[in-house]
C-alpha cells in the first residue's frame, strides 16, 4: 500500500469526503492559508475554493453556535482549531448545545452533523496553554463522539467516518503525529467510529493508549520484546463511544493493564479506563493497573522541565518492567528523537 | 411590501390577544405545581413576538431564548405541544426532554429556543449562513432578551452577521431587567443598545415594543430589506414584563421589592393587547360580537390544548437514552 504522512492522509480524508457531499464546508481561523493548517486543508481549498473553504474571525463560540445552525439545516460544516485549547471558548455552543440537541428537543429539531477538528500541541516549549489534551473534558458529555486518530491510516478514516455521523463530533489530532509516515488506503475507507484497534499483539501485559502515546507505546513494546516481554498494545481510537469490549478482551487475555494518555490523569482517559477494568475485569487482574500521564502541573516550556513533563517510551518500558517484578534494564536510548521544527 | 391593511390589524390583534391569554392560563395552571419545569412567562410582551412572526414568510426561521412561549406560539407551534411539554408528556413538542425552555416547532419554523443567554443567536446566524450558502432566500431570527447584548457571543455573532451581510433579523426584546438588575448595573448611562448594532455596521431600530402595528411595520420593513440582500437589521423592542423572571407570580405577591407596583401600573397602562383592541374598535375594524366569538374560540382553544396535554401519556423510562446519539 502507498505510505502518507497523517496530515496528508487528514487532508485526503477531508477531500475525498468533500467531493461526495456537497454539504461540506470548512471554515476556522487560518484554514485558508497557503499553510492549510499544517497541510491539512490547502488542498480542500484548492480543489474547492473559498465557498467552501474559508477563513474565521477569532469568534470560537459563536462560530461554533454558527455551524451548529448550518448544520441543522442540512449542512455539515467542519470547523478547525490550529490548537485544541481555544475549544474552552467554544464549550457553550458545544457542550450546552450541540451535544445536546437531538436528545433535548425529543429528536423533533433534527440533528447537528458538525465536525470540530482540533489540533493538540506537543513540546518546543508550547506550553501552559498551546499543549493541552481536551479528550477527558469533551467525552464527559453525552451526545457528543470524540475520536483519536493516532496513525496515517486512522486519521483519513476517522475523518472520513466523522463526515458522514450524525452527531456532532471532535477529532482531537496530535501534532506531533503531522509528519508520521504509514499505509493509507487510497479508497474513502472510514475507520469504524467506537471501535479500538490491536496496535500490536501480545501475551504479558496490556497497553492502553491513546493518540500519539501509542506511538511511544509501540516503541516501548518493541525494546520490550528484545528483553522477552510480550506486550499488547490496544489503540483506543475512539474516546466517545469507549470500545470497552475489546479492552476487557485484551485484560482477560494478558492479566496486566497499563494505561497511557496524552493528558492528565486526574479525572482523565486514564481514570476511565481503570475504572472499567477494576469494574468488569477484577478477577482478571494479575496486579495493580497502572497509569501513566503528563505530569500534575500545567505544561512548563523550559526544556528540561518538558523531559520531566512528558511520558515516554522509555518511561512506559521502565514501568512495564516494574509492574511485572524485573530487575531494570537499560532503556535510557530508546525514546526517538524529537525531530519537531519550531515554532508551531 | 404589505400595508397595514384592515386584515392585517385584526390578525395581529388576535394572536397578541391569543398569546396573553395563554400565558395567563399556563400561569394560572403552573400554580398547581404540576409542570415541573421553571417557566418564563411574556405576559405584556406579547406585541414583540405577534408583529414579527405575522411580518415573516413560510420559509423563515425563528429561533428564541429562555422566555419563549410567545415566540413559539406566534410561529405557529401548537399550544397542545406546548402544554404538554409544561406538563412532561410524551405528546409535549420535545417529548419531555426540553422543558419550558427548550421548544422546537420545527415545522412551522420554529427550529428551536434555549436557555443559555446568547446562545440562539449565533445558531441563528448560522442557519443565515446555510440560506445564503443554498441561495435560498430565506430570513433566520433571533429572539432575545436585552441582557443577551452583555454577552460576548452576542457580539461575535453581530460582527459575523455584518461582514458577510447574513440575512439574519436580530429581536432584542428590551424589558428593563435581568432577573431582579435593572439597566442601571449593567450598561453605562446614556447606552442606546441600537448605537451598539451600528457599531457593527447593522443596521437597528428601537420600536415600541407594546405596539404590535409598530413592530409588524418595522419587522417587515427588516425582513424585505433584509431579503433583498440589504444585509442584518437589529431591531429593540421597548417592552415589559408584567410577572416575575420565573414562575406564574407577579413580583409584589411575591413579595419583592426591585422594581415598584408604580412602574408596573405604568406598564400595564400601556398595555399592548388592549391598545391593540382600542384601535380596532376605534377604526371600526371590528364589532364587540366578532371580539367576544374570538375570545370564546381561544378560551376553547386552551380547554383542549390542556386537557389533550393532560391526558398525554408520561415518556416510558425504558426510552431514557432514546436520540443521544
Ligand atoms: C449564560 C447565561 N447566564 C446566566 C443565565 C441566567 N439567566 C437566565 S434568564 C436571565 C436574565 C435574562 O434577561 P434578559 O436577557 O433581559 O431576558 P428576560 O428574562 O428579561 O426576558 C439570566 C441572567 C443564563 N440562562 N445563561
Ligand atoms: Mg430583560
Amino acid at each position: 500500500m502507498r505510505e502518507l504522512t497523517y496530515a496528508a492522509a487528514l487532508s485526503e480524508g477531508c477531500v475525498q469526503a468533500m467531493e461526495r457531499d456537497p454539504a461540506i464546508f470548512v471554515t476556522g481561523i487560518a484554514v485558508d492559508y497557503p499553510s492549510g493548517i499544517f497541510g491539512t486543508t490547502d488542498e480542500a481549498l484548492k480543489r474547492f475554493g473559498p465557498s467552501r473553504v474559508f477563513d474565521a474571525p477569532a469568534m470560537e463560540n459563536a462560530l461554533t453556535g454558527i455551524a451548529i445552525g448550518a448544520a441543522v439545516m442540512g449542512k455539515r460544516p467542519v470547523i478547525v482549531h490550529p490548537r485544541n485549547d481555544f475549544m474552552f471558548l467554544a464549550f457553550d455552543q458545544l457542550i450546552n448545545l450541540a451535544a445536546k440537541w437531538r436528545y433535548m428537543y425529543g429528536g423533533r429539531a433534527g440533528t447537528v452533523p458538525m465536525v470540530v477538528r482540533a489540533v493538540i500541541g506537543k513540546g518546543w516549549g508550547q506550553g501552559a496553554t498551546h499543549s493541552q489534551s481536551l479528550q477527558a473534558p469533551l467525552a464527559h458529555f453525552p451526545g457528543l463522539k470524540v475520536l483519536m486518530p493516532a496513525c496515517p491510516q486512522d486519521a483519513k478514516g476517522l475523518t472520513l467516518a466523522a463526515l458522514q455521523d450524525d452527531s456532532p463530533v471532535v477529532i482531537l489530532e496530535h501534532r506531533s503525529l503531522y509528519g508520521l509516515t504509514g499505509p493509507v488506503d487510497e479508497a474513502p475507507l472510514p475507520t469504524p467510529i467506537g471501535k479500538a484497534r490491536i496496535a500490536r499483539e501480545g501475551r504479558d501485559l496490556t497497553i492502553v493508549a491513546a493518540s500519539a502515546m501509542v506511538v511511544e507505546a509501540l516503541r516501548a513494546a518493541e525494546e520490550l520484546a528484545r528483553e522477552g516481554v510480550s506486550v499488547e498494545v490496544v489503540d483506543v481510537r475512539t474516546i466517545r463511544p469507549l470500545d470497552t469490549d475489546t479492552i476487557l478482551t485484551s485484560i482477560r487475555k494478558t492479566g496486566r493493564l497499563l494505561v497511557t494518555d496524552t493528558s492528565w490523569a486526574f479525572c482523565g482517559l486514564s481514570a476511565e479506563v481503570a475504572a472499567v477494568a477494576s469494574e468488569k475485569a477484577f478477577d482478571a487482574l494479575k496486579g495493580p493497573v497502572r497509569r501513566l500521564a503528563v505530569a500534575d502541573c500545567p505544561a512548563p516550556v523550559s526544556e528540561p522541565l518538558e523531559a520531566a513533563f512528558y511520558p515516554r517510551a522509555s518511561t512506559i518500558a521502565r514501568a512495564v518492567f516494574a509492574m511485572l517484578g524485573k530487575t531494570s534494564a537499560a532503556f535510557d536510548g530508546i525514546d526517538a528523537e524529537d525531530n519537531f521544527k519550531g515554532p508551531y | 411590501m404589505d400595508a397595514l391593511t384592515p386584515d392585517v390589524k385584526r390578525r395581529l390583534y388576535r394572536s397578541v390577544f391569543r398569546l396573553r391569554r395563554i400565558e395567563e392560563r399556563l400561569a394560572d395552571l403552573y400554580r398547581e405545581q404540576t409542570m415541573r419545569t421553571p417557566a418564563h412567562f411574556g405576559v405584556g410582551q406579547e406585541a414583540v413576538a405577534s408583529g414579527v412572526c405575522e411580518a415573516l414568510g413560510a420559509r423563515d426561521v425563528v429561533y428564541s431564548h429562555h422566555r419563549c412561549h410567545n415566540h413559539y406560539l406566534a410561529r405557529g407551534g401548537k399550544l397542545a405541544g406546548l402544554a404538554a411539554e409544561l406538563y412532561g408528556r410524551i405528546d409535549g413538542c420535545a417529548r419531555g426532554r426540553g422543558g419550558s425552555v427548550h421548544l422546537t416547532a420545527r415545522d412551522q419554523g420554529f427550529i428551536v429556543s434555549s436557555a443559555i443567554l446568547g446562545q440562539t443567536v449565533a445558531v441563528a446566524c448560522g442557519s443565515a449562513l446555510a440560506f445564503r450558502m443554498d441561495g435560498v432566500p430565506g430570513v433566520a431570527v433571533s429572539f432575545f432578551g436585552e441582557a443577551t447584548c452583555e454577552e460576548g457571543v452576542f457580539y461575535e455573532s453581530l460582527n459575523y452577521a455584518a461582514i458577510n451581510r447574513l440575512p439574519v433579523l436580530f429581536v432584542c426584546e428590551n424589558n428593563l431587567y435581568s432577573t431582579e438588575s435593572p439597566l442601571s448595573v449593567r450598561q453605562p448611562a446614556g447606552t442606546a443598545l441600537t448605537d451598539r448594532a451600528a457599531a457593527f455596521k447593522v443596521e437597528a431600530h428601537q420600536v415600541d415594543g407594546n405596539d404590535v402595528f409598530e413592530v409588524w411595520n418595522a419587522a417587515r420593513h427588516a425582513v424585505d430589506s433584509i431579503r433583498s440582500g440589504g444585509g442584518p437589521v437589529f431591531l429593540e423592542c421597548m417592552t415589559y414584563r408584567w410577572l416575575e423572571h420565573v414562575g406564574p407570580k407577579f413580583d409584589h405577591e411575591a413579595g419583592r421589592s426591585y422594581r415598584s407596583r408604580e412602574e408596573l401600573d405604568h406598564w400595564i397602562a400601556r398595555c399592548p393587547v388592549r391598545h391593540a383592541r382600542e384601535r380596532l374598535l376605534a377604526e371600526g375594524l371590528v364589532s364587540k360580537a366578532e371580539l367576544d366569538a374570538w375570545s370564546d374560540a381561544v378560551e376553547q382553544e386552551i380547554d383542549d390544548a390542556v386537557a389533550t396535554a393532560r391526558d398525554s401519556a408520561w415518556p416510558d423510562a425504558a426510552d431514557l437514552f432514546e436520540n443521544v446519539h
